[in-house]
């Protein structure tokens, strides 16, 4: 990703002056505000911000197309001397998908599930002219092997859910490719992906744009990932441009008290707890479990301990049963084999034959504040319920334990009591969410991906909390995550899960040293940094066909 | 032929129409982009419109101005049409006015964004409630009360053999319409509001009840479900109300009635409780109520009921029209609402023949009309506003 004189210095995109407004009830609200763009042939901008900063609406914008409810009140855009905002919808039919092409955020939601890939893929050349149909699926499969999709000469005529997330994401960028677009507007492609997963979408994103010389506008909230990707990056903030400069320039020397604070994020850290004694009664014991969906085992003989105070961090990708032992630990599946231990004693292991004082005891957080929050009760009522169940407590000494619990999480109570869910912020859903859990007075929460739904600052709020609420109240937590930068900075111990088995467990500086085994050895490389070169220089070191999945492959 | 000849042309002359539209559109504001990107379809569109509009201008004058009376009349219907709408659209307009400037902030916003078609529906619905309920007060006679004068002709012109006394006129056996017209309002829908109550309560519960506890119960009551919505439900209804009616008479046959409606409705609401409920239940803080403990009856009616409302309300404006109309069916049939007590359908059934009188006397055949037309109009009423109160729960804002 050099910029040198080498590339054309031609203009592509310029958008100039772009005030953006998007309409909730009666009025119209301000998303962007008078922000420039300017894009060369064959340059990757990194567009990057808080959810809510419009980088989505203003990549959109620059295709001259607002969503439902959006308009641009002023400015103009041009693309390549033609502007978008005047333009004939049939003159914008003809770039749309032939000179300018989209890669969303979930594949899997944007593919049509009725049609097979190769047919959503030769749809645009063959509307626009360019292909004949044979030519186009010959074409399609050649970019399907640049991508290195397994089978690239079959993987075509599969449907959208035959194949896996990252092969889908990918078969979007061939698909988004097959016209030989001018710009490709790259919309968090691999937010929903695993690190492994992610960081071979990445590899070939960035090999083919680079092939073809084709400009991209890359939207994510992930520094690291961006600083991998692109040449120039402009940061947003609440629809306002912070600062734009080179990658490098940026990386090293951020001018705005905004961005510094964005790069200072992955900081916190927390100082290393004292060693378990020996022969003390762990809160949670998992003896032996082994648990099952229906007749297929998920979850094979795993055992570990949680300690009263301490963080026990449990990674994996998606799919590799981190989920499901909280699950077997709540008690919402019991284990086909083996037991749970709660303080020495054992659990019953079906939640409906446990006890209302063994039920209080432990407790979840959940990774959408959105659906683990009744959007009908007022936060009063959901932090409220949980008081009066467990302590009886009603009325006045009810809503005076619901502000020593809104005090806790820092939301002010006399704000936030009569709000409804969808009146507050992700973060702070989040927070009442910790305030729910901590309501029933609980030795032990499992927190279930609570940051990775929310962006890098917010997160890094939620885990400041969740530490000292840790410190203050002695409380144990199976901290479930596949980010390995939240685990550096919380856990006490880390257990690795794989398929369903526990590949590799102790205490934090341990596992973050080498030896390693293989498969954790994977994960913290798969883990993008925010050295530009890191992918470079990772993919020099081992081949593109020993990162991510391709080597997880090799690994069985 | 010649006729298949004037359609073409007429066609034909639309079509230059709409393209001579576009053309003029896109010179004379030179080239904005609402004539510019206009599909040659919508121009088409817009001249058929003006076509049709044009038509029935110029026969409304014709009509109401230049014929001589006796062959406008068989304008009678187009123009009573007209009358209807526009009186109707002026009031719902006023209506949303009204609204706008008296309430709470919240009632005034409500109004604010309401489209005309929802104020109409609102107004409707309002105005038979009015009725049904002060129905006594009223109507001009009793339901029951049977004149000398039959068969008299709505629209109180002696010439055509009306009678002022009576506006609407009077059955065969001498009642007046239009007091039976607002009893039928008190009858036909306050029964089809309670079997639709009826219907919810029971499907809704059960469908919820399904959702949350899976397993046996939900296999149970589907499958259940499944069998009585295999029968086709009129004739269901039919074969019930017979049997019914072995044991049954008079008021008691109407509750058997209103039993019997409810349960087979409530297989369709039990459906929709189920799906909706399913959806809710796997949320998480369904799951978080289950692991603190919480009992069934807390589960439902705290945390799933009250995330259900929208579907349910919307499904409850349609289910009502359903049995209304199904009432007015069964009534038609002779076995729904039993007389004496005034019912729409009843009487559609009784003026039925006047229909043949429609090509040269249509005043009399308007007779029967008049019931069909209140059930016409409730049932548009409450489509448009459950319509409107779908489009908001869609989020969609275009």
């Amino acid at each position: 990703m050099e910029t040198d004189a080498s590339k054309h210095d031609d203009v592509l995109v310029e958008m100039k002056g772009i005030w953006m407004e998007g309409r909730s009830d009666e009025d119209w609200h301000p998303i962007i505000n008078g922000v420039d763009l300017k894009l060369r042939q064959g340059e990757v901008l990194g567009l990057i911000g808080e959810s809510g900063a419009g980088k989505s609406t203003l990549g959109l914008a620059a295709m001259g197309f607002c969503r439902d409810g959006v308009r641009i009140s002023k400015g103009s855009v041009h693309f390549d001397g033609i502007d978008l905002l005047s333009a004939s919808s049939e003159d914008k039919r003809k770039l749309l998908g032939k000179r300018i092409a989209y890669v969303a955020q979930s594949a899997a939601a944007s593919f049509n599930p009725a049609h097979r890939l190769i047919d959503q893929h030769t749809e645009a050349p063959i509307q626009h002219g360019i292909m004949t149909k044979a030519e186009s699926e010959a074409d399609g499969m050649e970019l399907y092997r640049k991508l290195r999709l397994p089978n690239p000469d079959e993987i075509g005529f599969r449907y959208p859910h035959q194949v896996s997330g990252g092969q889908l994401q990918r078969a979007m960028t061939a698909m988004a490719m097959a016209c030989r677009p001018d710009l490709i507007i790259f919309d968090e492609p691999t937010t929903a992906l695993d690190v492994t997963t992610q960081i071979e979408v990445l590899a070939s994103i960035r090999q083919i744009v680079e092939e073809f010389n084709t400009a991209a506008i890359y939207i994510t909230h992930d520094l690291a990932v961006v600083a991998q990707m692109a040449d120039t990056i402009k940061v947003l903030l609440k629809g306002d441009e912070v600062e734009e400069a080179e990658t490098r320039e940026m990386l090293s020397n951020p001018t705005q008290a905004y961005t510094k604070s964005l790069w200072a994020v992955r900081e916190f850290q927390r100082p290393a707890k004292p060693a378990v004694l020996t022969g003390a009664t762990p809160v949670i014991s998992v003896q032996n479990v082994t648990a099952a969906y229906g007749k297929i085992d998920v979850l094979h003989d795993i055992s570990f301990d949680i300690h009263q105070g301490r963080t026990v961090a449990v990674v994996g990708e998606s799919g590799s049963g981190k989920s499901t032992a909280a699950r077997c630990i709540t008690g919402l599946l019991p284990p086909r084999i083996g037991q749970v231990e709660l303080d020495g004693a054992s659990l019953p292991l079906d939640y409906r034959k446990r006890d209302r004082s063994q039920l209080q005891k432990i407790q979840m957080i959940y990774q959408m504040a959105d659906t683990a929050l009744n959007p009908r009760q007022t936060v009063g009522d959901i932090i409220g319920r949980p008081v009066e169940f467990y302590t009886g407590l009603t009325g006045k000494a009810r809503r005076k334990r619901v502000e020593e619990l809104m005090d806790q999480i820092e939301l002010p109570a006399d704000q936030f009591i009569d709000r409804l869910p969808s009146e507050m912020s992700g973060g702070q859903k989040q927070r009442v969410g910790i305030a729910r859990s901590l309501a029933a007075e609980p030795n032990f929460i499992v927190c279930d991906e609570v940051t990775s739904a929310l962006d890098q600052l917010v997160a890094e709020g939620i885990l400041r909390l969740l530490a000292d609420l840790q410190d203050k109240l002695n409380l144990s937590y199976m901290f479930i995550t596949h980010d390995l930068a939240t685990v550096k900075s919380i856990a006490d111990e880390v257990v690795v899960m794989k398929d369903g088995c526990v590949v590799e467990q102790g205490p934090k500086a341990e596992m973050f040293t080498p030896p390693h085994h293989a498969y954790t050895d994977l994960l913290l490389s798969s883990v993008p940094e925010m050295d530009p070169d890191w992918l470079t220089n990772l993919l020099q070191e081992r081949g593109v066909d020993n990162i991510g999945d391709a080597a997880v492959g090799k690994m069985t | 032929m010649s006729g298949l000849m004037t359609f073409l042309i007429a066609l034909a002359a639309i079509a230059a129409a709409g393209w001579a539209f576009r053309f003029t559109g896109q010179k004379v504001t030179g080239n904005a982009p609402r004539f510019r990107d206009m599909a040659f379809a919508v121009a088409f569109g817009y001249a058929l419109g003006t076509a049709v509009l044009i038509w029935a201008v110029w026969t409304y004058v014709q009509a109401q101005f230049i014929l001589p009376e006796a062959e406008a009349n068989k304008y009678f219907y187009f123009v009573t049409a007209i009358h209807g709408f526009i009186l109707f659209a002026v009031l719902a307009f006023l209506f949303r006015l009204l609204g706008r400037a008296v309430g709470t902030a919240g009632s005034r916003k409500l109004f604010r964004q309401m489209p005309l078609t929802a104020s109409f529906g609102v107004l409707v619905i309002l105005l038979y409630t009015f009725f049904a309920i002060f129905a006594a007060w009223l109507a001009p006679h009793g339901q029951e009360q049977v004149f000398a004068q039959a068969n008299v002709v709505p629209g109180g012109n002696p010439a055509l053999g009306g009678d002022p006394a009576f506006p609407l006129g009077t059955d065969q056996i001498g009642r007046d319409i239009l007091s039976r017209l607002i009893y039928g309002a008190q009858n036909t829908v306050g029964i089809a509001f309670v079997t639709t109550m009826i219907a919810f309560l029971l499907g809704g519960s059960l469908g919820f009840l399904a959702a949350t506890l899976r397993g046996w119960v939900d296999q149970s009551l589907s499958r259940l479900v499944d069998v009585l919505m295999a029968i086709p439900a009129l004739i269901f209804a039919l074969l019930l109300i017979t049997v019914a009616s072995a044991w049954v008479k008079g008021t008691g046959l109407t509750i058997a009635m209103v039993l019997i409606m409810a349960l087979i409705d409530s297989t369709r609401v039990f459906r929709l409780a189920r799906a909706v409920g399913m959806n809710i239940v796997v949320m998480d803080y369904i799951e978080a109520a289950k692991l603190r403990g919480e009992n069934l009856r807390y589960i439902v009616f705290r945390e799933i009921l009250p995330n259900a409302t929208a579907p349910l309300l919307a499904e409850f404006g349609l289910r009502f029209c359903f049995v209304f109309l199904t009432i007015s069916s069964l009534s038609f049939l002779g076995v729904g609402i039993q007389p004496p007590l005034a019912d729409w359908g009843t009487m559609v059934k009784d003026m039925s023949s006047f229909i043949n009188y429609a090509a040269f006397a249509p005043q009399v055949s308007s007779a029967p009309l008049l019931a069909a037309g209140a059930i016409a109009l409730l049932t548009v009423a409450v489509n448009f506003v459950v319509d409107w109160m779908l489009h908001r729960s869609s989020g969609l804002k275009e």
